[in-house]
């Protein structure tokens, strides 16, 4: 490439933070809306420092309500400001649906093109804490069922920066999908001014047995797995989408066509989720080339339930591990 | 408002501006009639939701508002976006599903959106554009731009919970908003002694400490006072007003659901208190003629003639325009 890169570790909120930072400060029409996020600096603290640089009329501590919150966003978006809006737990999407949805999403549509939506909902995914059913909900497959919105999900500090500059300077309404576990995972970010492209996905590892194409805190139990696979002789291609819509297709297939074998996993719920719409799309583009039928590694089906007893309802390293070896025949 | 009042903001009016008013009444009207036409000719798909009998509403207070001024209405919305001044061809064609409507065919009588003009869209999910018109708003104040944003909605929204969150939040922030409660009384069948715990809806502005005001709604010179009064107040920073404005809802909901009436009187009842004859005879005291009246009539029997002939001669939306816009590039 030629230039040179210096590198140093960042932690995904950490990262998070640097780009809104870094956009706050090129675009001074940028404000972000929310509860808690001004001195306190958001419930899981990736807001820190932002108040104290910008103040509380572009770090807008307001009331709880989520509904309302979302739709001033949007029409602080559609008149020359370009919003950000913080809901804590992904569970409380639902609580704005209307404005996501009905509103958000299709304006820039049904008005034809003359209203533009410069909306990120960023909210997060907490199905690892314990913390019961209505705190530990993986929606984002509701999400990519709604043309006009862009959904990314990114799983470590690198793309999750990335993605978030790109996010920032784009004109569409975009839920961008944290995840509370990854919060703290560190990996190398450049000092420089970079972003990563919506809708193209990043084989995390290459491989050339199995390709298993994870999603968010399943990236680095995939990668786990995979490290494990590779101490009996098993390559595991990894593949990371980063993004939902736009999906890259194109690299999952490439690599379909590689391994002749994927498994798809979340932490959502099986039935209706976002594993279901890529299953579809790779058989519709590399079904010739499939030795086995795609597999889903999952949540289960029900409700996650509260404290100790998530783990049995989320998936793990050890569940990809068992789908690999079963898939091989091994 | 008593309506020596109303005679005396008439009085403080150019003869010139009331003509307009009544022209601007006028031409709301008659679109009407002809969109209900075009209904009832097969001419329009899904529905469309006329405000006849709450012309006076719209016209009163829009006629408040600067032209850089911004509005957000509902689906019963043809209205406001007339009197803010949207082209009354583009707004035509865009109910006819045509390729050179306001929102190139696709909104349709529910969507409506003129940017130029400060019309920053109908929406067609009740009260889901009372916390967009908060953004709005809020973005006018922290730019600075001294713009006064106004959010026109009925009775059925102020029973939605994002009704009251804005009330708290526009109170809470001060914003340069005016909310503009069109109670025309009914939902598509319940009246409002059915859903309101209060006999005014205004009551729930104290609430939050927001100036409110009860309005004589079928007099446009009342809408126009209390809209202009709130106008100001927001444009000096003293924060948002709530203006209750009383008014009947034509004979039914929509052009596709009839409503419900409790009797043949009250479905009638607008015709008794609708704000086109009133105003004319406010009108004709202040000294304004009989002629001059009519001859502003026939313009606006030409404007919605025009606006017709247009939509009618406008081609439809081609199937490659139907996949546009669904992102802004």
């Amino acid at each position: 490439m030629g230039t040179v890169t210096t590198m140093r570790q960042l932690t995904m909120s950490q990262a998070i933070n640097e780009a809104l930072r870094e956009e706050m400060r090129r675009q001074p029409n940028l404000i972000l809306l929310g509860q808690d996020i001004g001195a306190y600096g958001g419930t899981f603290g990736v807001y820190r420092g932002l108040f104290d640089e910008f103040g509380p009329e572009r770090v807008r501590d307001g009331p709880l309500c989520e509904s309302a919150t979302v739709g001033f966003a949007i029409g602080a978006a559609i008149n020359g400001m370009r919003s950000v809006v913080e809901l804590e737990f992904m569970d409380f999407v639902t609580v704005a649906m209307d404005q996501i949805v009905n509103q958000a999403a299709k304006m820039h549509y049904f008005f034809g093109g003359q209203i533009k939506v410069p909306l990120v909902i960023r909210t997060a995914i907490v199905s690892r804490m314990g913390m019961g059913s209505q705190h530990s909900q993986s929606l984002e497959a509701w999400f990519i069922h709604v043309p006009g919105l862009k959904v990314a999900i990114p799983s470590n500090a690198y793309d999750a920066k990335g993605l978030m500059k790109t996010a920032l300077r784009d004109t569409n309404p975009i839920l961008f999908i944290e995840n509370v576990k990854l919060y703290s995972t560190k990996c190398d970010v450049p000092e420089e001014e970079y972003s990563v492209p919506f809708g193209r996905a990043r084989v995390m590892r290459e491989g050339s047995d199995v390709t298993v194409v994870a999603i968010s805190a399943m990236v680095p139990e995939s990668l786990a797995a995979a490290e494990k696979l590779g101490a009996q002789n098993i390559s595991v291609e990894v593949i990371d989408p980063r993004t939902l819509n736009p999906l890259d297709v194109e690299t999952i297939a490439q690599s379909v066509r590689k391994t002749g074998r994927v498994i798809i996993t979340h932490d959502a719920a099986k039935t209706g989720g976002v594993a279901a719409e890529i299953s579809q799309r790779i058989m519709e583009e590399a079904f010739d080339y499939l030795n086995a039928p795609i597999v889903r590694v999952a949540g289960l089906d029900v409700p996650v339930p509260s404290g100790a007893l998530h783990p049995m309802v989320v998936p793990n390293q050890q569940r990809v591990i068992e789908a690999v070896l079963k898939m091989l025949g091994r | 408002m008593a309506s020596g009042t109303t005679i005396d903001v008439a009085q403080s009016l150019s003869h010139e501006m009331l003509r307009h008013w009544y022209e601007q009444m006028q031409t709301i009207r008659y679109f009407e009639e002809q969109v209900i036409e075009f209904f009832a000719k097969g001419l329009i798909s899904g529905s469309t939701h006329p405000c006849i009998g709450q012309e006076g509403i719209a016209v009163g207070a829009c006629a408040a508002l600067e032209p850089s001024d911004l509005i957000l209405a509902t689906y019963r919305g043809h209205g406001e976006c007339l009197a803010k001044g949207a082209d009354p061809k583009k707004l035509m064609a865009e109910i006819l599903s045509r390729a050179t409507g306001c929102c190139k065919g696709k909104g349709g009588s529910m969507h409506l959106c003129d940017v130029s003009h400060g019309v920053l869209g109908t929406n067609a999910v009740v009260a889901a554009h009372i916390p967009i018109s908060g953004g709005v708003a809020l973005a006018c104040q922290t730019r600075k731009t001294g713009q006064v944003t106004a959010c026109f909605f009925g009775d059925g929204a102020s029973c939605e919970g994002e009704f009251f969150e804005t009330l708290n939040m526009a109170s809470l922030w001060k914003l340069p908003l005016v909310l503009v409660c069109e109670n025309n009384e009914y939902a598509i069948s319940v009246h409002v002694s059915k859903s309101q715990a209060t006999p005014n809806i205004a009551d729930r502005a104290q609430g939050v400490g927001m100036r409110n005001q009860v309005v004589e709604g079928n007099d446009v010179l009342a809408v126009y006072a209390a809209m202009r009064a709130a106008v100001e107040h927001a444009r000096e920073g003293r924060g948002p007003t709530f203006l209750e404005c009383k008014t009947v809802r034509w004979e039914r909901h929509s052009t596709f659901s009839a409503g419900r009436y409790e009797n043949a009187e009250a479905a009638q009842k607008w015709r008794k208190v609708d704000p086109i004859p009133r105003f004319k005879s406010h009108l004709l005291t202040v000294g304004i003629s009989e002629g001059a009246l009519e001859e502003r009539a026939e313009r606006a029997r030409a404007t919605v003639a025009a606006a017709a002939e247009f939509a009618l001669s406008s081609p439809p939306v081609s199937p490659d325009a139907i996949l546009e816009d669904v992102y802004e590039p």
